[in-house]
């Protein structure tokens, strides 16, 4: 049952925005998200709106792909719109009891929810399009300056990866100990939730000493595969910026000086 | 110039209580000597907690003699500035084979340790297709190391210690945790590798069946080495081999037996088929 964990959604797709380099994906999600909070007005979400649906259709992810995300922050989402609409202080549109609606509120609340909506949209974009593998090696890339300033930027990259590829051997053995223990009487599905907390106690212990157990054997592997950090290392697979990417980069500055100057050109038109 | 070369080699492991007193010595290996010439395929056999294993830790200058000395390659394993040199040297291929294989595609794995000594990106991608065509897993790398069976993951981590072009391979009980089908493409591939690329192989392991083409057999007990020559003249020892754990095939302890009822066959029988021609002579 555990193994029907997949992490990362990654959608296989032939599309310019899988093509793009990595950092290009990261630094354009970040933009996107800035230029959401930036954004003020009808014309200024019209263009987000506009930017966003493009950048799905180029990227070949099915739309449902996409709404998937959504149904997690469901919750946070209506939470979020509740609040903004009842305890914004303003004109009262309706008044029932010492309950308002205040003109304010209605607009926060509904700017809220489209603003995290398009952020999940926005961000399951990257994810959707880029491999765990890819991201990490962008991350790595981008944050290399910081190596200068002391920070392990290589070991934490390095690191990443090989989470990524021990999730899925620890999923495994979590499902066999699981498996080993119900045979013996163990009960990981009744009583309540400290009850059940308790009983994962025994699978815990081993699954700790098989992850340090196999952390130890890979350490060695890799030293002797001569591995000593990332000095001297060179890369199989370098990342380059393509010609695409310098575009994609213009495009992405483009639309964040649309919205900006939306917010101090244009009054506020709701 | 020897490929290895052992003198007298000795490894003790301490354990120490809490104080730093030394509460326990193991000795892993008591004063070992071994000569291995390049291109040869020499295999250790030996039970659990032989020294076996110790002793291939040494070749990839994991651990560093306690007494004693080692060359590889005429390079002395126990020198600081020796130590990459001689894992680029001997590679070698470990028991668990996923502890070992680092990347989550098999082309990524393989290019690890080429990445690690600094080899250029197009030469990267070059010995990881040759090594990866060597082992026969050419056309499964793209995939998820996740998906391969345990006797393509060792072949994948075989094409890994190749892609760093070493001169020796050690293989550290790589058919252990494998079923019979992949034990055999590993051993395959060992042999393949040996006689096509001249690669010297030292395999360890204890399963007998897997040392009959080995060209030097040595058995190891309690860190010594305790026997040593050719299968043939170890094979024939069937007494002393059960003296010290070993499982002897099947077919050899046959042969043994019908030698003692008072057939006629020769000492140290490997294969079936020698065993069938034997009795067939016998029985004329």
């Amino acid at each position: 049952m555990l193994r029907d964990i997949t992490l990362g959604q990654y959608y296989p797709a032939d599309s310019i925005v899988h093509k793009l380099d990595p950092r290009v994906k990261l630094f354009g999600t970040m933009i996107y998200i800035v230029s959401l909070f930036v954004m003020r007005g009808v014309v200024a979400l019209g263009v987000a709106t506009l930017f966003l649906f493009c950048v799905i259709r180029v990227s070949k992810v099915p739309f449902r792909f996409m709404v998937r995300g959504l149904k997690a922050i469901m919750v946070l989402l209506l939470i979020t719109a509740v609040f903004n609409l009842f305890l914004t202080p303003g004109e009262p549109l309706v008044s029932v009891w010492k309950i308002s609606v205040t003109e304010e509120g209605l607009t926060n609340a509904v700017m809220m929810a489209i603003r995290l909506t398009f952020l999940i949209l926005g961000t399951s974009i990257m994810t959707l399009t880029t491999t765990p593998n890819q991201l990490t090696d962008g991350m790595e890339k981008a944050l290399m300056p910081l190596s200068k300033v002391g920070v392990p930027v290589h070991a934490i990259a390095m690191m990443m990866s090989i989470a990524l590829r021990f999730i899925p051997i620890l999923i495994e053995e979590t499902d066999k100990i699981m498996k080993a223990q119900m045979a013996r009487g163990a009960d990981f599905e009744s009583g309540n939730l400290l009850r059940r907390v308790k009983n994962m106690i025994p699978l815990l212990v081993p699954l700790f000493i098989s992850a340090f157990r196999r952390a130890d054997d890979l350490a060695m592997a890799m030293e002797a595969r001569c591995y000593q950090g990332g000095r001297g290392r060179t890369k199989m697979k370098p990342l380059r910026y393509a010609g695409r990417d310098g575009a994609a980069y213009l495009l992405l500055l483009g639309y964040l000086a649309v919205v900006i100057a939306c917010r101090i050109l244009l009054p506020w038109p709701q | 110039m020897e490929m290895i070369r052992a003198e007298q080699l000795v490894y003790e492991y301490i354990r120490r209580d809490e104080e730093g007193n030394v509460e326990a010595i193991s000795t892993a290996l008591d004063h070992v000597d071994l000569h291995v010439r390049p291109g040869e395929f020499i295999a250790i056999l030996g039970h659990n907690g032989s020294g076996k294993s110790t002793l291939a830790k040494h070749i990839n200058a994991l651990l560093t003699p306690g007494e004693g000395s080692l060359w590889v390659d005429g390079k002395d394993v126990s020198l600081e500035e020796n130590v990459y040199d001689v894992r680029q040297t001997a590679g070698m291929v470990f028991q668990n084979p996923d502890n070992q294989i680092i990347a989550s595609v098999v082309e990524e794995d393989v290019g690890f340790g080429p990445e690690n000594i600094g080899v250029p990106t197009e030469e990267i991608w070059q010995r990881v297709e040759e090594s990866l065509r060597a082992v026969g897993m050419l056309k499964y790398r793209h995939h998820s190391p996740n998906k391969l069976s345990g006797g393509q993951k060792q072949r994948v981590a075989i094409a890994g210690v190749m892609a760093m072009q070493p001169k020796c391979i050690v293989l550290d009980e790589p058919t252990a945790m494998l079923d019979p089908n992949g034990r055999r493409d590993v051993i395959r591939t060992a042999h393949e590798l040996n006689r096509e690329k001249g690669v010297t192989i030292v395999l360890i392991t204890h399963y007998m069946e897997e040392v009959v083409d080995a060209d030097r057999v040595f058995v190891m007990d309690q860190g010594k080495i305790v026997m040593q020559g050719t299968p043939r003249e170890i094979f024939s020892q069937v007494g002393k081999l059960k003296e010290y754990r070993l499982d002897v095939p099947q077919v050899t302890i046959l042969a043994d037996m019908l030698r003692q009822a008072g057939l006629d066959i020769p000492l140290g029988v490997l294969r079936r088929e020698e065993l069938v021609d034997a009795i067939m002579r016998a029985a004329m």
